[in-house]
């Protein structure tokens, strides 16, 4: 598994399995709930569990972490994670091949106060192809 | 009083409604229709019932028109040519009284020779024991343990024949078949051959070297009767073993109106596969109703009747069958043709019909439930009441069958069904649904749907004759696709038979260790 390091946010295309997407960068604060760090957003997916139910997903045998929900004003949405994401890594750990009690378990971590998520969208495909057509290559 | 002018009606009617001799009547009929004819069809009491069913009125009318030539018209497609007699029904009769006759000898022939037979079979081991005896009673070896316990096998084993021959062969007969009983012949004549050969024997080794050895001749009829229980053994299984397993499924139509039936037999001859039909027929099929094909029939009349064919070639022509069939190929064509608009008064009536029926079934249910609610079973702790009002079941019946009455004609003259029930038979069963504690509804069952033949009265099913029309010999067995026909005097009854295909079966083997499950989960932990 290769990636290539760069600092943009947005339009970064990451190799992961010999496979090409569009990937972005987002990083989240925790917010403090009493005594809980909390994100603001669901996950679902993982390899333990049935990757048909899936809405989110375009190849239903994809058993990837999505995000399922977002709490509207939380910490994520204010970060730019929106429904539907899958997310790739979190503070570089692999979330493509995890159960999702495991993938629970990096978001949670009680000693971190931000995650650095890298998410792929199916509309920042569409978004590159737009901006690239729209303006010739620099 | 309603009631009394109930009686007279119905009783009037179910009187008249046996077969024969109807011409007489028809012309008392003809009268007393003549002056109901004012009154109209819908006349709800009870006393004015016509005579007959309301086919029979309208074609009773039909004829009045044509009265001075419905003599010379043997055949006529009306309601009532099922009811008169004509000269081929008188020649029929008489026919049917001499086969009846020549049928009740062949019975008592063939009831004969089994008894000559049996009564043969039986004493020929006592009289072997017996003739030495008798014949040259110095000569005789004393009778030792052995050759006694013989004696006593020999007399208990014929106990065991005579009631095994009783059990098998002296049953009441239920049919009178066409053909021998192919069977039956077979064996008889085996135990005919089988116990001459043993006198022959007997008569030349024992009576004629006069053998004193007692113990010989004891198991000489010991043989005989362990081969005569051996030939029962046979007849066992040929007669009635052998036709259990399940070889032809034979598919059973009614011809009138498409009644269809399937049924197992196993392997018969044809007249025995059709005796079974015949016994299933009166169980399983709905009664045969006339009245309910009279309107088909009168359809395809008016559908004929609407075209003539005209020759305009002259009638100089030679080709007589060509022309016929040029006039009915017109004929057909012209019906197809022709904008026809019978389906459309088909539809509309049989929904009146559907209509109609429905509405008189409510109130007749409506009407039974009110009359049963009249009754009430007397316990047995109450103190007696008077005489006058404990009634027994038959009374019972009497009291509430007026408030029901109207209902239930009505309802049965709208369903055709009411030649199939005389009153006398509706209070007798009114009587037995009473006694036996059953509801309105179970009361009601039997004449809202019609039954089988055999739920009727008996002058529907006792003493038919049946007719069994093949082509191959009604002696052979049945094959895969033969083919008969059963004819009654009303119906016909058309009955194909299929061989039962040859099953393969196999098996697959599941360890019950090997049913596991997994959970198929989504979901949604929120972070």
């Amino acid at each position: 598994m290769s990636e290539q390091p760069s600092n943009d946010s947005v339009g970064q295309r990451c190799q992961i399995t010999r496979e090409d997407f569009i990937c972005q960068r987002i990083e989240i604060q925790k917010l403090r709930e009493g005594e809980n760090l909390i994100l603001g957003f669901s996950i679902g997916g993982g390899i333990d569990q049935d990757p048909g139910q899936n809405p989110f997903s375009e190849d239903k045998s994809d058993k990837g972490i999505y995000v399922t929900r977002i709490t509207p004003g939380g910490p994520a949405e204010v970060a730019g994670l929106r429904i539907g994401d899958k997310i790739m890594q979190v503070n570089g750990w692999d979330m493509t091949m995890v159960t999702h009690d495991q993938a629970r378990k990096k978001l949670t971590k009680k000693r971190e106060d931000v995650v650095r998520l890298l998410i792929t969208r199916k509309s920042l495909e569409e978004a590159v192809k737009h901006s690239k057509g729209s303006h010739p290559r620099q | 009083m309603d009631t009394e002018s109930t009686y007279s009606g119905y009783s009037h009617y179910s009187g008249r409604s046996r077969g024969s001799h109807r011409h007489g009547e028809r012309s008392r009929d003809r009268h007393k229709s003549r002056s109901k004819d004012s009154r109209s069809e819908k006349s709800v009491t009870i006393n004015t019932l016509p005579a007959e069913p309301l086919l029979g009125d309208s074609s009773l009318r039909g004829e009045k028109v044509q009265d001075d030539n419905w003599g010379e018209t043997t055949t006529a497609v009306t309601g009532t040519s099922e009811h008169s007699l004509s000269q081929e029904d008188i020649v029929r009769i008489t026919k049917d009284l001499e086969d009846s006759v020549g049928l009740d000898c062949r019975r008592y022939v063939t009831r004969s020779i089994a008894v000559i037979l049996g009564l043969l079979v039986f004493f020929t081991p006592l009289a072997f024991l017996v003739l030495p005896h008798i014949l040259w009673p110095d000569k005789q070896q004393r009778c030792e343990t052995a050759c006694e316990g013989l004696v006593i096998s020999v007399a208990f084993k014929l106990l065991i024949l005579l009631l095994a021959v009783w059990a098998l062969f002296f049953r009441p007969a239920r049919a009178g078949l066409p053909r021998v009983f192919v069977f039956r012949i077979l064996l008889a004549v085996l135990v005919l051959l089988f116990v001459t050969s043993y006198w022959l024997f007997y008569s030349v080794r024992i009576l004629h070297s006069q053998d004193p050895d007692y113990k010989d001749i004891v198991q000489y009829a010991v043989s005989l009767v362990d081969a005569l229980l051996f030939i029962h053994y046979l007849a066992v299984v040929l007669l009635e073993l052998r036709q259990l397993q399940p070889c032809y499924s034979v598919c059973v139509t009614r011809a009138t109106d498409g009644e269809t039936r399937h049924y197992n037999l196993g392997q018969l001859s044809i007249q025995r596969a059709a005796l079974a039909v015949i016994e299933h027929y009166y169980c399983d099929f709905p009664i045969h109703n006339p009245a309910l094909l009279s309107a088909s029939k009168s359809r395809a009349a008016k559908h004929l009747a609407g075209l003539k064919v005209y020759n305009v070639d002259g009638p100089g022509n030679n080709a007589s069958a060509g022309i016929a069939q040029s006039q009915s190929r017109a004929m057909i064509a012209a019906a197809a043709r022709r904008r026809d608009t019978s389906h459309n008064e088909l539809y509309y009536e049989e929904a009146e019909h559907e209509r109609r029926v429905r509405k008189r079934r409510a109130r007749l249910v409506v009407a039974v439930e009110e009359a049963f609610t009249h009754i009430k079973r007397m316990q047995e702790e109450e103190p007696k009441k008077a005489p006058g009002d404990v009634m027994d079941p038959r009374e019972a019946a009497q009291a509430i069958f007026p408030s029901m009455a109207r209902a239930l004609q009505k309802y049965l003259r709208t369903t055709k069904q009411q030649h199939c029930h005389s009153m006398e038979s509706i209070q007798q069963h009114l009587a037995f649904c009473i006694t036996n504690k059953l509801t309105p509804k179970a009361f009601l069952e039997g004449y809202l749907t019609p039954g089988p033949t055999l739920q009727y009265g008996k002058d529907h099913w006792l003493g038919r004759r049946w007719t069994l029309i093949s082509e191959a010999s009604v002696t052979s067995g049945l094959k895969d696709g033969s083919v008969f026909l059963l004819k009654c005097v009303d119906f016909c009854l058309v009955v194909t038979s299929r061989k039962i295909p040859y099953v393969q079966m196999s098996e697959e083997y599941i360890d019950p260790k090997s049913h596991k499950f997994v959970l198929r989960l989504q979901s949604e932990t929120s972070v």
